[in-house]
């Protein structure tokens, strides 16, 4: 599904990512961990082009994401991302958050988005709050929205960048419960996060990156289970977020 | 206080010596101001825009064409435009054009920078989680950024329309017979009551800057709801 394939990314002279690869296959869901400023958000924008690189290839469901005859938005548009700090559209109501894109984008009926909309409300518990703001929203209800909003376009894929960072604890288990939830059902994901729970509990594969370079890439067992065999820095890592 | 000298030449403040001549006074200063307000919004809307789209060698050609226009005074570009465009390229430029065109150039450089501050003080996620969605560039600027932006704007736009009513003043460089340019016609002819006729006009001038802010508020205000 995503095949990212010696991808290396500068920031003018700094280099922020170097020959990364790694692929995610259908319904597989993969957690990527590394310590801040390793270029775990970059390699994430990458896949849907939000940010460019230099060199190697990205595809997505067979499309190069930066070839230049690639109609970028539309492949955006089935591509599903959420953010670290939600991005809801905060001029409009949740109700039109969630249909604006359907209705731009994939071209639906205001009744079929609002009722797509309102379908998948429900489904993150949400459907009370159609009419309200994202402001009178809490930090857990706007992130569930923004996921809400996410899979309206009924995306092929999910991309998740620590979607529950900016959240005070008591609110992550309930953006969690509807990732399992998603992950469960099949969706294929790629997931920022450091929440080693969620990571033990749905993941396939474990991906650590530490200054740019993909150092582990791993079956979720083994990065867990076979602590020993994981490089010194991955080891460090793991020790210091396990350990609050 | 002497307020004949107002009532007397009543029709002659408020359109010249319109029907016999041509239109002048305060409805000259409305027309002059309504068309320069309009053209500035437009290409102010339209470079701030570009400001903001643009980088590194177009940006900067762009700010500094920006910043030239910002930094000469409006009386000369009404010079200019009236006594070189002739000379330089052959064509004529009516007075009432020269002064809209000087007026919305000035107006629209500095309304592009509100315009572009504006949309730089949204967060850069907003652009990223709207491209995410699959929006278009103008329908991320469309639908999430302008919506957002326009309530910034609006304080920028008030100010820099009610700067430019009163720049229309400038007019009676070139002969234009807008509001000032007539009363000190009236005031020299008749050589009395200065007072008077300059207070007059000061009204006059505050009645069309307050009728501006509060229609500029209540379309604001209409925006921000139908979005
Ligand atoms: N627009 C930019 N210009 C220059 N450097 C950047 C830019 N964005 C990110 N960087 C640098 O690229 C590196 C990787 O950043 P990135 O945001 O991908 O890290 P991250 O792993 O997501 O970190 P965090 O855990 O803090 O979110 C960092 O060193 C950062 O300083
Ligand atoms: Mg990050």
């Amino acid at each position: 599904m995503i095949e990212i394939d010696q991808v290396s990314k500068w920031y003018g002279s700094t280099q922020v990512l170097a020959e990364c690869s790694t692929r995610v296959a259908k319904g597989e869901v993969v957690v990527i961990c590394g310590p801040s400023g390793s270029g775990k958000s970059t390699l994430i924008k990458l896949v849907n082009g939000l940010e460019s690189f230099q060199s190697g290839r990205i595809t997505v469901d067979g499309v190069f994401v930066d070839a230049p005859e690639t109609d970028l938005p539309k492949l955006r548009s089935r591509v599903g991302m959420v953010f670290q700090n939600f991005e809801l559209f905060p001029h409009l109501s949740v109700r039109d958050n969630l249909t604006l894109a359907q209705i731009k984008v994939l071209g639906r009926s205001k009744k079929e988005a609002r009722e797509r909309g309102l379908s998948l409300l429900e489904r993150v518990g949400l459907q009370a709050y159609a009419k309200q703001y994202p402001s009178q929203l809490s930090g857990g209800q706007q992130q569930r929205v923004a996921i809400a909003r996410a899979l309206c376009m009924d995306p092929i894929c999910m991309l998740f960048d620590e979607p529950t960072s900016a959240l005070d604890p008591e609110m992550v288990n309930e953006v969690l419960d509807v990732m399992i939830e998603l992950a469960r059902e099949g969706m294929t994901m790629m997931c920022v996060t450091h929440e080693m729970g969620f990571a033990r509990e749905v993941a396939d594969r474990v991906i650590f990156i530490d200054q740019g370079v993909i150092v582990e890439d791993c079956h979720r067992d083994d990065f867990f289970g076979d602590v020993a065999a994981r490089s010194e820095r991955a080891q460090q890592f793991l020790s210091s977020i396990l350990s609050h | 206080m002497n307020l004949d000298v107002i009532t007397d030449h009543l029709d002659y403040f408020l359109v010249g010596a319109y029907p016999h001549g041509p239109l002048g006074g305060a409805a000259l200063t409305l027309i002059l101001s309504v068309l320069s307000a309009l053209v500035s919004g437009v290409l102010g809307f339209i470079l701030g825009i570009a400001l903001a789209v643009t980088r590194g060698f177009a940006q900067t050609s762009l700010l500094l064409v920006l910043s030239f226009f910002r930094a000469i005074p409006v009386i000369m570009l009404i010079f200019w435009t009236y006594f070189m465009l002739p000379i330089v390229f052959g064509i004529n430029v009516p007075g009432i054009a020269t002064v809209v065109i000087a007026l919305s150039l000035i107006g629209g450089a500095y309304l592009a920078h509100s315009v572009y501050a504006g949309i730089r003080s949204l967060r850069q996620g907003q652009w990223q989680a709207a491209a995410a969605l699959g929006l278009r560039p103008w329908q991320v600027l469309r639908y999430v950024i302008l919506p957002q932006a326009l309530p910034i704007m609006t304080p920028s736009f008030i100010n820099q329309w009610v700067a430019l009513i009163k720049d229309t003043s400038l007019a009676y460089v070139i002969g234009v017979g807008e509001l000032s340019f007539v009363a000190t016609q009236v005031s020299n002819r008749e050589m009395v009551y200065p007072t008077e006729i300059f207070l007059f006009v000061a009204l006059l001038y505050y009645a069309i800057c307050s009728t501006l802010e509060f229609f500029a508020n209540r379309v604001a205000r209409r925006y921000q709801q139908a979005t």
